[in-house]
């Protein structure tokens, strides 16, 4: 029994020394795969939490961009302050487009005299396709490919169409997500933010 | 004789008209043949549809999709690298657009994440090794003669006899 208690004493003693031994340069190794972990865990939250925000909200300073348009020129949203900006996402292929192209050259021809200024972004596009649809739908109004797709991320928009209405102070005032429906709904929310900007 | 010289003249005239035209005019060139649907798709399928999610673009049903890989052949009939196709269509829509994308910026973990996991996998699993072998599995002892159900009724029949019960 003596000895018995003896042995496990003897055994129970020297591992633990051993473990202590073998365990120290493993405890830096997991400390640095648990940091390894952590990182990429944050990387992955942030990068899921940037996807799952939506689109820029109105009441938010809205992106600034700039743009080279079909013709050449060129506009930078920072140049036209003071004035409202619908920013219009569209492409040739996107068929609810169609369903707003003459409402929006309608609302741009009764409104590009009253401050309002109208920029169509072709959101990944051919560019014969795009000047076809322009032509279709006798587009006047300024419009350019959105190059590398930079201001349709930086709007963080789930498709097209979507319209978004910038206020003269820089903040965005409307956003619409899909098509409008008629002339009367464009032009009720360039009222709107006509008046935001006047009062 | 003057009939002769005139007859001259116009030959020679005629030798030097041929002779310039031959050496002015060129020989009419082939027209380069339309790109295949193969060499199209073999562009297309290094590459993504910008819009769908993860549809290449070589087997991409849409529209859009269409007008791509008819701009593919245009710029192939052009005689655009297949570099140079990309690097176009990265311009337009983005490096998304990529089927690998490009290694900058945190594009680097996709490339050195892999690697990073398996060799900590591979030396996690050394460990577990390890210690294994360091401390093995104790036997089950067998179990001791008296713990026997048999044994232990064989001795109380024996004790019962030595009574003489």
């Amino acid at each position: 029994m003596v000895d018995e208690t003896a042995i496990q004493q003897t055994q129970g003693s020297e591992p633990k020394s051993e473990e202590i031994q073998s365990r120290r340069p493993f405890t830096w190794g997991t400390g640095a795969i648990w940091l390894l972990l952590l990182a990429f865990l944050l990387l992955l939250f942030f990068g899921l939490r940037r996807t799952q925000q939506g689109p820029v909200q109105p009441g938010a300073p809205a992106p600034q961009f700039s743009l080279t348009t079909f013709d050449g020129q060129n506009l930078d949203t920072t140049q036209m302050r003071g004035q409202v900006i619908l920013v219009n996402f569209w492409a040739s292929w996107c068929v609810p487009c169609e369903q707003e192209a003459a409402e929006l050259q309608q609302a741009y021809e009764n409104y590009k005299d009253k401050g309002v200024v109208f920029v169509g972004v072709n959101y990944v596009d051919t560019e014969p396709e795009a000047r076809d649809y322009m032509a279709r739908f006798d587009i006047t109004y300024p419009n350019g490919p959105d190059l590398g797709t930079r201001i349709s991320q930086a709007y963080r928009i789930r498709g097209v169409p979507e319209t978004y209405i910038m206020g003269a102070n820089g903040n965005l005032v409307e956003a619409k997500i899909g098509p409008y429906a008629s002339l009367a709904e464009i032009q009720a929310s360039l009222d709107r933010a006509l008046a935001s900007t006047t009062e | 004789m003057t009939a002769r010289r005139s007859l001259a003249l116009v030959l020679l005239a005629t030798t030097v008209a041929v002779g310039f035209s031959l050496a002015v005019s060129r020989p009419a060139q082939a027209q380069p043949p339309t790109p295949s649907d193969n060499q199209v798709n073999q562009v297309a399928s290094q590459l993504y549809c910008p819009v769908c999610e993860n549809v290449p673009l070589d087997v991409c049903p849409t529209q859009a999709c269409a007008q791509w890989r008819e701009l593919i052949r245009e710029k192939l009939a052009a005689g655009w690298s297949d570099d140079q196709i990309k690097q176009y269509f990265v311009t337009q829509y983005g490096d998304r657009v990529l089927a690998t994308p490009p290694a900058h910026g945190l594009n680097w973990l996709v490339y050195v994440l892999p690697p990073v996991a398996i060799l900590i996998g591979v030396g996690v699993l050394a460990g577990v090794l390890r210690s294994w072998r360091r401390s093995p599995v104790p036997e089950p002892e067998p179990p001791s003669i008296t713990e026997n159900p048999y044994v232990r009724q064989m001795e109380e029949e024996l004790q019962r006899r030595e009574r003489g019960e």
